[in-house]
């Protein structure tokens, strides 16, 4: 926070300017969602007439979002992207909490090896390709596994829980110790009831990385009823755009058109209704990762 | 007598070793758990990611898909720098090579400093509560995924979008923007701006918040006005930040965000949108030349790594703030 010295004229239309350039970015960031919104709840035509300007819904339906959950592949990504979430997640927390623990612990033979080993994967890979033919190789290929397993642990992620576990004072792994516990022990009865909250952040890293995923659905999966969301998202909003504009007419079509708008806002609002929680843990979640980055 | 005693110095230098042999052997043993919980992990790294560098050696051999992947790697011959030379004398060299340079470069001047500005910027505000609601509503975007960012991007675009609604206000006429290469970039640069901009601000936020307020104070008994306050305290205190961060964008300057393109770039625009991470997928993913693809992918990991090593030395050398 800068002091305040004197409030001098040029001072004044400074600050004037800066919130309004401010305000102006929170519009500009709030417009499209605005937009989406209403356009989805509007009458096709209407929409069509509205030249991308919209603020409240204009000729009122719901018949869109009828078509939405009729639309069998929508209903059908859906409950394939729940399941990576809610899979992917898990596995992600498991060996992720388990390196975390390891590697955060003082005497360790070893533990500032693996730690480069790990690291290093950060800064360089083996690229699109050869990642494609090994996983292929391991039988994951248009597999549910394959969008699963090659991400099972962020290093990014890693190193937040591993700097929360080394900030957990050693006195009560120690005290334990002399109590006869083993390490499994001392982390589940212990570290991880300690480091629920950094779980969540890390966790909520994971599930948001997983349900907006769809490049290792456009590598990996060919069977259509393997598809996330995300793909059949893609699907719907980009390989319709050509046609789109040439039957803008049409009012079938024009149907079809604001389904990508009520597609958007069925993809999108599990993740803003998770914003608020998201907000608050993951501010905290890059801290962290800024430390020890 | 001389080569006795030498014998017994060498006896107990190995009862020596051999206990801090046994030392170390016992902490393993007490840590036996640990390894344990190590072990999938390793695993994961050695198969996920130590794999597939072991499988950058078919840039320099011929892939068949009669042979399993392994069978590739030990058992073809070898065939040098062959699909290097034909990347490097190829037509698509000299395009995705200038584009995926000047694609960053422009991340680099617009991209990187927009979430600094808006830091500073806020830094200014006094009312706590606007400062809030304009973080809050800035971080957003980076959750939206980018299958829904190239949504928008398409619809607010098109030729019946937002923005060529207001431009026609001006007068000025229908601009086809994904349509017309020369406004890829463009196009590019201020979606992600749009997105990363509240994201990219928490961390020079929290530099921000960390800088002493007694150097404020002798800014002000020095007669430093809010500018000055700006120029000689806020700015240095968040300099070690900005390094930190511009040596890590540097280390990834050759990895252009591959989703997104694919997601906003066409045929009539690959003139200035195909980059290396665009041109890989095509010829790899979709024409199966993996060998090939896995040589000009080879090629864009040594630049990345070679950028993020000098970049690092070079702020060593220059500035005291360094990764390793």
């Amino acid at each position: 926070m800068a002091m305040v010295t004197k409030a001098t004229p040029s001072q004044k239309i400074f600050d004037v300017c800066n919130y309004v350039f401010l305000s102006l970015l929170v519009l500009m960031t709030l417009y499209p969602c605005i937009y989406v919104l209403a356009a989805s709840l509007s009458d096709p035509n209407e929409v069509m007439k509205a030249g991308g300007f919209m603020l409240w819904p204009k000729g009122f339906q719901l018949d869109t979002y009828k078509l939405v959950f009729k639309n069998r592949m929508i209903l059908v990504g859906y409950k394939n992207t729940i399941f990576y979430v809610v899979v992917g997640t898990s596995i992600n927390l498991i060996l992720t909490i388990f390196g975390a623990y390891a590697l955060s612990r003082n005497d360790v033979p070893g533990k500032n090896a693996i730690m480069m080993i790990i690291i290093f994967t950060m800064f360089f890979r083996g690229g699109m390709i050869p990642e494609f033919l090994i996983n292929k190789s391991l039988g994951i290929y248009d597999n549910r596994l394959a969008v699963i397993l090659p991400y099972a642990i962020s290093v990014y992620n890693l190193i937040i829980m591993r700097t929360f576990f080394q900030n957990i004072p050693v006195s009560l792994e120690e005290s334990a110790k002399i109590d006869g516990a083993n390490d499994f022990t001392i982390l589940f009865k212990i570290m991880i009831p300690l480091a629920i909250p950094s779980i969540a952040v890390v966790g909520l890293y994971y599930g948001v990385e997983h349900w907006n995923s769809y490049m290792r659905s456009l590598i990996y999966l060919r069977n259509r009823e393997l598809f996330p969301l995300q793909i059949i998202l893609r699907e719907i909003l980009l390989q319709n755009q050509n046609e789109a504009l040439q039957s803008a007419t049409d009012t079938t079509f024009a149907y079809a058109e604001n389904l990508k708008y009520a597609t958007i806002v069925v993809a999108t609002v599990p993740i803003l209704c998770v914003y608020p929680f998201l907000q608050k843990f993951f501010v905290k979640g890059v801290m962290i990762g800024a430390v020890k980055g | 007598m001389s080569s006795l005693k030498n014998d017994s110095a060498v006896l107990a230098g190995k009862q020596r070793t051999d206990s801090k042999h046994q030392r170390l052997w016992l902490k393993i043993v007490q840590r036996r758990y640990i390894y344990l919980m190590l072990l999938p992990v390793l695993l994961y790294f050695l198969v996920f990611h130590y794999f597939p560098m072991i499988g950058i050696l078919i840039a320099f051999k011929d892939y068949s898909v009669k042979y399993t992947f392994w069978e590739n790697i030990f058992h073809t011959p070898w065939v040098g720098f062959k699909h290097f030379i034909s990347f490097f004398e190829s037509f698509y060299f000299q395009r995705v090579f200038w584009n995926t340079v000047i694609i960053n470069l422009y991340g680099l001047l617009f991209t990187f400093p927009a979430p600094i500005l808006l830091a500073l910027l806020l830094n200014e505000v006094k009312n706590m509560r606007f400062k809030k609601t304009v973080q809050s509503i800035t971080y957003m975007p980076h959750f939206i995924s980018m299958v829904v960012i190239a949504g928008l991007v398409i619809d607010f675009t098109s030729s019946t979008g937002v923005i060529n609604t207001i431009l026609n206000l001006f007068g000025v006429e229908k601009i086809q923007f994904l349509i017309e290469p020369e406004w890829f970039r463009t196009v590019y640069i201020i979606s992600a701006i749009w997105q990363e901009i509240g994201w990219g601000s928490i961390i020079y936020l929290a530099a921000l918040a960390g800088i002493d307020a007694e150097l404020y104070e002798a800014a002000v008994i020095d007669g430093a006005g809010r500018w000055k306050q700006m120029t000689s305290v806020t700015i240095p205190c968040i300099t070690p930040t900005i390094i930190i961060l511009l040596i890590l964008k540097i280390g990834q300057m050759m990895n252009v965000g591959v989703e997104k393109i694919l997601l906003l770039y066409r045929p009539t625009t690959y003139e200035t949108a195909d980059v290396i991470s665009s041109y890989v997928y095509r010829r790899g993913m979709i024409e199966m030349q993996y060998s090939f693809s896995t040589a000009v992918g080879l090629f864009n990991s040594i630049i990345n790594f070679t950028l993020l090593v000098s970049a690092n030395q070079f702020s060593k050398k220059f500035s005291e703030t360094s990764l390793w």
